[in-house]
């Protein structure tokens, strides 16, 4: 049973990261806006939670100076696209380049230096039930944040308001304009969230996954949770459930390794990102759905006529 | 998919270039990472190696390095740059840089080249190495004594020869103090993953291994030991920062002497394409100070690196492949071509060889 439950711990902890980010990027795209700056803003987090972390001693200061870093971040990327109307492809891609080499260059004191854990959950009583307490009140704070941000899009973006309108620019920027929404307002904040979220996966990782700051420590997350956006149709739930099969399949080969299976290990390694291309096939197939779930103007840069 | 596939393209195409001095009558050395210098492990070691040439033979030479340059064919631009921009030695210090160095070596038949841990070679390519699985045999011996189970984990990067060889290594050093040692061996397919290797090490972890080893360069698997309360290796730097509790030693590398070696001796006019393969008894391969074990584990651990350093050999005969065929007779020591070009495991490695 002992084994069961670290596996899942071990999965929780994979999944967190890309479930963050993603949750993130799901807003801003939702919003009609595509940023792939994700990999940068996270590192930015990554680097930043890092460092607040060691100097302060406090990886609370630590988490929440990562997701100041994200937003912090994201906000040039917001002032390029939204209010200089640039490409947000090519935009997307310098931020994460950006982030990547800046990252490294303010971490250079950081290098091959212990950081602060940000501890467990420990609430007496009940961490300690077997099987359920470690798995339910046992896990680390961003974890919890991580399932709370889920519920808490999901009921935004379907539920309240603001979050119709939301998804309405996302749909349509212009018409939303012309019924005097505005635009980009909502995409400013949505992508201010969208790099607040980015900044706090990356402080999952240098705060709560690995302890430590070293240049590239993302190693592509970034990446995924861009993939689990698509993968996901757009839908939070979905990005919850992708996520979690990331991680599921990722840790079930590592066992699979270990345990001596004998399948080629690199067949084993890509499976996730197999997994990825299938779904991503499955769902391409039906059109109309796929047409239905994607923002439209997700990605065209928009200017309000003056 | 678009959108993915251009973030895939622009992010191997991505690698920063730093440039250390100007100045154009100087001697300029250029080195090639595959990793960030800020890896704590691997290319670290390599740029330290870098700044003890700056400091050895200062204002003579100017030095250069890129870094993050993916192993492959992408690699070929790397070196040709650096050859055009005025490098007169240039250091690749990865294995998978051995077919892009040859090429551009051939093309700038005026330029020095070195690669690391390779075996290829040109009339002005030189390649050297580090027998890191001297250290290794050090590590299993330890291990061996250290694990409660009888089983170790070990995380590794890719089936290349220096990888095969580090893990048999070990696993002659483990069963020479328990024949019944088991290492549960697992492949992240990467040299550079924190995360991953977190993974891989808690996964071995639960799977009944107390004791880490590991081939990949960051100190996320050591953490995880320390988290647990068991006991694991460092790689290329000393990691004890990171793991008061858990390292029992660290098998770090130093390349400061070689490099100021060479470049002194390109310097002088002296330089030749060599193949040197350097080991615990020239200094390239250390360990780090044994903690975290009995006195008596500690003696023989170091009785051991002194036997090596006096210049046994831990590939010395009777050795079976691992099917059980012989392969080296009894006192036989194995040459370093069939080392170099390992792929095989020997008798009691509990795994497959990724083909």
């Amino acid at each position: 049973m002992d084994i069961t439950v670290n596996i899942l711990l071990t999965i929780a902890t994979a999944a967190t990261p890309l479930l963050i980010a993603a949750i993130g990027e799901l807003v801003v795209e939702r919003s009609g806006v595509l940023n792939l700056g994700v990999e940068g803003m996270m590192i930015m987090g990554a680097v930043g939670g890092f460092g607040a972390g060691y100097l302060t001693g406090s990886p609370w200061i630590g988490l929440l100076a990562a997701v100041a870093m994200g937003a912090v971040f994201s906000l040039l990327f917001a002032v390029m696209t939204l209010s200089l109307a640039t490409n947000q492809v090519a935009t997307g891609l310098s931020l994460t380049l950006l982030g990547l080499g800046l990252s490294g260059m303010m971490g250079t004191g950081f290098v091959g230096q212990p950081g602060e854990r940000l501890p467990n959950l420990d609430i007496p009583g009940l961490t300690s039930i077997p099987v359920v307490g470690r798995l339910l009140f046992g896990q680390d704070p961003i974890f919890y944040i991580s399932i709370a941000l889920t519920a808490a899009v999901m009921w935004f973006l379907f539920k309240t308001r603001t979050g119709l309108t939301l998804r309405s620019i996302g749909d349509s920027h212009t018409s939303a304009h012309a019924l005097g929404i505005k635009v980009i307002r909502y995409r400013y904040l949505s992508v201010i969230f969208g790099g607040a979220c980015a900044g706090l996966a990356g402080g999952h990782l240098s705060l709560v996954y690995t302890p430590q700051w070293v240049e590239n420590m993302t190693a592509g997350r970034g990446w995924i949770a861009l993939a689990l956006v698509v993968f996901a149709s757009w839908r939070p739930w979905r990005v919850l459930a992708g996520a979690y099969i990331f991680g599921a399949v990722w840790i079930g080969q590592l066992h699979a390794q270990a345990f001596g299976i004998p399948v080629p290990s690199q067949l084993l390694s890509s499976l996730p990102y197999l997994a990825t291309v299938v779904v991503l096939v499955l769902i391409s197939r039906n059109k109309r759905l796929t047409m239905m779930n994607t923002p439209a103007s997700l990605g065209q840069p928009f200017v309000p006529d003056r | 998919m678009k959108k993915l596939l251009i973030a895939l393209i622009t992010t191997t195409a991505a690698m920063s270039l730093a440039v250390t001095a100007e100045a154009a009558d100087k001697f300029k050395a250029c080195w090639v990472y595959t990793g960030p210098i800020g890896d704590f492990g691997y290319s670290y070691q390599h740029d330290q190696g870098r700044l003890e040439v700056e400091k050895a033979l200062g204002d003579k030479v100017e030095t250069a390095y890129l870094e993050n340059v993916a192993e492959g064919p992408d690699a070929d631009r790397a070196f040709e740059r650096l050859a055009r921009e005025g490098c007169k030695l240039i250091f690749g210090t990865s294995f998978g840089f051995m077919d892009p160095e040859v090429k551009v070596a051939k093309k700038f038949p005026k330029v020095m080249f070195e690669h690391a841990t390779g075996y290829k070679t040109g009339d002005n390519l030189g390649i050297y190495n580090a027998r890191f699985y001297e250290g290794r045999y050090v590590l299993g011996q330890i291990a061996a004594k250290e694990s409660k189970a009888g089983v170790a984990g070990y995380i590794v990067s890719f089936p290349i020869p220096e990888v095969v060889m580090g893990i048999n290594s070990f696993m002659l050093g483990a069963q020479s103090i328990n024949p019944n040692f088991k290492a549960k061996i697992v492949w992240v397919n990467s040299w550079f993953d924190p995360g991953k290797e977190a993974d891989a090490a808690k996964a071995l972890f639960d799977q009944g291994a107390d004791i880490i080893v590991q081939h990949t360069d960051s100190t996320a698997a050591l953490q995880v030991a320390e988290e647990r309360g068991l006991h694991g290796f460092g790689q290329s730097s000393d990691m004890i920062k990171f793991a008061p509790k858990a390292q029992l030693t660290s098998l770090t590398d130093d390349w400061g002497p070689y490099y100021i070696s060479r470049v002194q001796a390109a310097l002088d006019g002296t330089w030749k394409p060599g193949n040197v393969w350097l080991g615990i008894k020239d200094g390239a391969v250390k360990l780090a100070p044994f903690t975290n074990m009995p006195d008596d584990v500690k003696a023989m651990a170091e009785a051991t690196a002194k036997k090596i350093a006096d210049g046994w050999n831990p590939f010395t005969g009777p050795i079976a492949k691992q099917d059980g065929t012989p392969w080296l007779k009894d006192g036989e020591v194995a040459d370093d071509g069939t080392l170099l070009g390992m792929n095989f495991y020997v008798k009691g490695v509990d795994d497959k060889l990724p083909q």
